[in-house]
């Protein structure tokens, strides 16, 4: 068999945060009651017309800049023709001519190093409804809450040779657009959404060989089997000495393969010509400075700047910086406390363990920074200790208490009074005279039993450092 | 008698003149029925409380009772609603609302691809037989706010693709001035309501001479405003590039108080962004003098009746008389108006009607085996044969490979169309010419070669391309007695110059009424 | 342009439109004659033309992002040939 090399591009689907669809004033909200959020712009009611939202083009902005694309000064929409059940109007308003923006790239980085991939444009459009098919009557319902909802379609150039790397940009990508805000990147709830166009040639030929178009698939294990097994069937057909076909398919995660997906009498030719129902979209200068200015700093420059700022470890900063939810708590925390070490530690270590335990995700994170920071002064002035502290923390992970009172009321301030300290060490240097003479007779260690119990009578509200000086001067 | 003739001449006050004056129009009104005056003389009576909105409407459907018959001009007669509305907007008089606007009270047609909510609202098309829209058109919320009462839904050529009313799925509209003839299209059901009297005025709608075409075959007058004057939002489209409401009356002082009412921006139309006009009918003044008019050469050659060019250029006569100064100018761009209308026009109509699939409205075809039947029977069964050959005609132009070819180009002749009327309002107020090169044909005669047929849009595709606004006004009548009319074209947003030359015009020459004949 | 029975055919699909026989030969003669006029339009140079779609120059109309709509499934359903809870019903998609 030859060696061949797999060219991958993809086509990433992404709906927009906005509160509102791209052209009426319908909720975006996830589920609802089937066609409760719709209107006659969305559902294509003779007659109905489309008026842009800004949001749109804002965000759609912000995700070309962050990819460091051209943004298109003079931008149109212009109209996809098809019929099918989901797309109410029968066509797509999208942008085939003017897209908005233009020759971007991202860097990715796999086990073999750094590399760019270039997107070749992001545009926006509208989404189509939804389909569900009811096996009870053998016929399809469509619900329409989700037709409008604004997405932007990136579409890379054919620069990825394997899933390893269309699954690392894809991660970066859905990393960077999460950080600008313009999209929660849901794929259980379809946010997100890739099609693959895939071909193979012969190692080192120049020329592209005939590419498939694999569509809608929704987890990152799905593209990379997906690529992995269309791989394998075209090298196979080719094998066999036939001709790949320029189609598109459909992957079928559970039978670990994909099907030609359209008949050759349904001719693709999608007729697009300008809106005539919108205008064009003129974006000056100062409207580009404005989202400009709005553009938050990405994860490499967090990264970079949490090493340099705050003397994080290079590994700490990577995953304070995984998700920006994550490094926005970290900032905002030490905006009230400091201590950029400490919060790092706490979010690091006990807020990783307890979001594993919850089986959620970083982006589910809702303590507030106000009270990881009232958690961490009080174990800085000593007023509970470390144990005490991961107890409280724990309970404003799940149950978002406020640390002062819940310390407060459980009675968990560590002893101030000497006195009552000093009574509970004598009672324990009286009760363990073995350990007391131990110690006397140079067996220092067991000083640390003498603590223990002392600690242990004090329901563990005392600092153990504090316990230890006294014991030292009672002994 | 004379004696106490004398008598009265004697102790009439000028107060009591104006009394006497407007218990003998409604005299006259009584005798002559009051569907026969203008709708802005009926918007004063309603206001003087000499008959009220619920008496206008009530004399409007017993006219339309008497000559629908004949005529067929609507497909609703919404009459339960019509004199529920005109009720409420009587109360609404009596508190002392709708006092700015002339026309409260007043009975309105509308052509039936409108959307009205509650209302059947068909495009005179299988297609949409039962379609109730869930919503009001912008302009429909506007007529309410102006206090305009809606009679119904009038006839059209189905999705407004024809230029005689006869591609209507339901009726046969016929010209009230001879029943033999078509009224005109696609408005011809608008258009003949106002002539026949069925209506005081009527909403219409022009993609590529849709209200001009019918007013000038009916005798009425009919204003294409300026692409973006009057929102589209609730106007079922055909051509949304070239789509505008406009209005039809009797005279050109109705048309300048319906456009009044409906025009201003919609933040549902991103298309319709002009400024709220007020001042319509503020421009209906007698002198023109000075008012610089140019006629294309080509307007008055090839094609046109000799009638039709001789009652023009007697109009052209009466400017000159009224102090206008009138001019030859070549215009050679427009003759390739008509292939890039037609390419534009059913490039988008083929996408705009492409939502009608059976599946959220509308027709659907009862027997299918699977999806594909679903849309194809639909499509077929729900269309008539003028709408399916714009639509094979509009994938045609826009399909792989012939984009660059027809549409692309078009859109390039229409940017020269364009800049070729600039050229001319650089020189004129506006440009005269006929309105169609013939007067209404006899019914059946069309549809036979469509081409022709198209061909006969020569005066008023172009306006379209250019998004100009044109009256169209009856100036004379050829050998058979038919109107004549003729077309007043603007410069971008310059309706009132049209429209005052329009009114200056109309003074010279009286209403004629098709019932004269 | 010389349109064929193949053409029709064509742009019968696209439009999703069913001819008869008689339809299809009447079609193909009046678009040939339709088509064919259109061609017209090279008589004008339109070299160095800018293609135009609106007639005006207007640009940046936009809503802002909130929210103006409630539910409206009972009227966007009112007209639907075929309904089951609340969604509309075709027959089933093939996949």
């Amino acid at each position: 068999m030859k060696l061949y090399e797999t060219v991958i591009g993809l086509e990433v689907h992404v709906e927009l945060a906005t509160k509102t669809k791209i052209f009426c004033g319908c909720t975006t909200a996830f589920g609802g009651a089937p066609n409760t959020h719709i209107c006659p712009v969305c559902t294509g009611m003779p007659g109905s017309l489309p008026v842009l939202n800004k949001k749109v083009v804002e965000y759609a902005m912000a995700a070309g800049l962050a990819c460091g694309c051209e943004i298109t000064r003079r931008t149109k929409f212009d109209r996809k023709n098809y019929f099918y059940p989901d797309l109410p109007k029968a066509y797509q308003v999208s942008q085939l001519y003017l897209p908005i923006c233009r020759d971007g790239k991202i860097e990715i980085e796999t086990a073999a190093g750094k590399k760019e991939i270039g997107i070749h444009e992001i545009h926006m459009e509208e989404d189509a409804g939804k389909l569900i098919h009811d096996d009870w009557d053998d016929c399809t319902l469509i619900d329409y809450n989700r037709c409008g909802v604004p997405l932007i379609e990136i579409v890379s150039n054919p620069d990825m040779r394997s899933a390893e790397e269309a699954v690392a940009y894809l991660e970066k990508l859905r990393l960077i657009l999460k950080y600008i805000g313009v999209s929660d990147c849901k794929m259980q709830e379809g946010a997100l959404r890739a099609d693959v166009n895939l071909s193979v040639r012969e190692m080192g030929s120049t020329e592209f060989g005939t590419r498939t178009e694999m569509k809608n698939l929704n987890s990152f294990k799905a593209i990379a089997r997906a690529i992995e097994g269309e791989r394998k069937r075209q090298i196979e057909v080719l094998e066999y000495g036939k001709k790949v076909i320029q189609e598109t398919r459909r992957w079928d995660d559970n039978k670990d393969t994909s099907f030609s997906m359209r008949t050759k009498e349904d001719a693709m030719d999608y007729r697009y010509f300008p809106e005539p129902d919108l205008v064009p979209v003129e974006i000056d200068e100062e409207w580009l400075t404005l989202i400009k200015e709005k553009e938050p700093e990405l994860r490499d420059a967090k990264r970079k700047r949490y090493q340099e700022e705050y003397q994080i470890p290079a590994y700490d900063a990577g995953i304070l910086t995984a998700s920006k939810r994550m490094a926005d708590l970290f900032e905002e925390t030490i905006q009230i406390c400091g201590k950029p070490k400490e919060v790092s530690n706490w979010l690091m270590v006990e807020t990783m363990r307890l979001l594993k335990e919850a089986e959620q995700d970083v982006d589910d994170i809702t303590i507030p920074p106000k009270k990881l920071a009232a958690l961490i002064e009080m174990i800085d002035q000593g007023k509970i200790n470390r144990t005490v502290g991961k107890e409280v923390f724990e309970h404003i992970f799940k149950e978002d208490v406020d640390p002062k009172e819940y310390v407060r009321r459980n009675g968990l301030s560590i002893n101030q009074d000497d006195g009552r300290l000093r009574e509970v060490i004598q009672s324990v240097i009286q009760n363990n005279p073995q350990s007391v003479s131990d110690y006397h007779s140079g067996k220092k260690k067991a000083i640390g039993y003498l603590i223990g119990q002392t600690m242990f009578y004090l329901k563990g509200k005392a600092d153990p450092a504090k316990v230890r000086m006294l014991m030292e001067a009672e002994l | 008698m004379m004696g106490r003739g004398e008598k009265m001449e004697i102790t009439i006050k000028p107060e009591m003149a104006k009394k006497i004056e407007i218990a003998d129009k409604i005299e006259r009104a009584k005798k002559t029925q009051i569907t026969q005056i203008t709708a802005c003389e009926l918007g004063k009576l309603i206001k003087e409380r000499k008959i009220s909105a619920v008496e206008a409407m009530e004399e409007q459907l017993a006219a339309i009772k008497k000559r629908e018959t004949d005529y067929q001009c609507y497909l609703t007669v919404a009459e339960e609603e019509a004199l529920e509305e005109a009720k409420r907007v009587q109360a609404g008089i009596d508190s002392g609302m709708y006092a700015d606007s002339p026309l409260a009270g007043v009975p309105i047609a509308v052509k039936d691809n409108i959307c009205t909510k509650g209302i059947r609202t068909t495009c005179a098309s299988k297609m949409l037989e039962n379609f109730i829209p869930p919503y009001d058109a912008t302009v429909i919320r506007r007529l309410k706010e102006a206090g305009m009462v809606m009679i119904g839904k009038v006839n059209m050529d189905e999705f407004a693709m024809g230029s005689t009313t006869e591609t209507s799925y339901f009726k046969q509209t016929k010209n009230p001035w001879d029943i033999t003839r078509v009224p005109g299209g696609s408005s011809g059901g608008a258009a003949a309501a106002v002539a026949a009297e069925e209506a005081f005025l009527a909403l219409g709608s022009d993609t590529g001479g849709s209200i001009r075409q019918p007013s000038s075959f009916c005798g009425v007058t009919g204003l294409k405003p300026t692409y973006g004057t009057v929102s589209r939002y609730g106007l079922i489209a055909y051509a949304s590039s070239l789509d505008q409401i406009g209005p039809i009356g009797r005279d050109v002082t109705d048309c300048a108080a319906l456009l009044e009412a409906i025009a201003g921006s919609d933040p549902y139309d991103s298309t319709c962004v002009a400024s709220k006009t007020s001042a319509y009918r503020g421009a209906l003044g007698n002198d023109i003098s000075g008012m610089r008019i140019g006629i294309p050469n080509g307007y008055l050659s090839e094609g046109l009746e000799e009638a039709v060019k001789e009652k023009i250029l007697k109009a052209s006569e009466v400017f000159e008389q009224k102090g206008a100064k009138v001019e030859f100018f070549d215009l050679p761009a427009f003759t390739y108006a008509i292939p890039a209308y037609y390419v534009i026009a059913s490039a988008e109509a083929s996408s705009n009607l492409s939502r009608f699939d059976g599946v959220k409205y509308g027709y659907r075809t009862p027997e299918f085996e699977n999806l594909k039947e679903l849309y194809e029977k639909t499509r077929s069964e729900g269309f008539g044969d003028e709408v399916k050959r714009r639509m094979m005609i509009g994938a045609f132009v826009l399909s792989s490979g012939y984009y660059d070819a027809y549409y692309n180009k078009a859109l390039k002749v229409k940017a020269v169309i364009k800049k070729a009327f600039d050229q001319a309002f650089s020189n004129y107020d506006m440009i005269l010419g006929p309105t169609a090169p013939t007067t209404a044909p006899k019914l059946g005669e069309s549809l036979v070669d469509p081409l022709k047929m198209y061909l006969g849009d020569i005066y008023t595709v172009s306006v379209n391309l250019a998004g100009l606004p044109a009256i169209s006004l009856p100036c004379g009548e050829d050998g058979n007695g038919m109107p004549v009319g003729m077309q007043l074209i603007g410069k971008p947003f310059g309706e009132k110059i049209i429209l005052q030359a329009a009114y200056s015009f109309e003074q010279t020459r009286g209403y004629k009424r098709p019932f004269d004949r | 342009m010389i349109i064929t029975g193949e053409t029709i055919d064509y742009v019968a699909a696209l439009a999703k439109i069913q001819l008869s026989e008689e339809e299809r030969l009447r079609a193909k003669k009046d678009l040939g004659e339709i088509i064919g006029y259109m061609e017209r339009m090279n008589e004008l140079d339109t070299t160095d033309v800018e293609p135009m779609s609106h007639a005006f120059p207007l640009s940046n109309v936009f809503r802002e992002d909130e929210i103006t709509n409630g539910d409206e499934r009972e009227a966007m359903l009112l007209n639907a040939p075929n309904q089951k809870d609340g969604y509309f019903v075709v027959p089933k998609t093939v996949e």
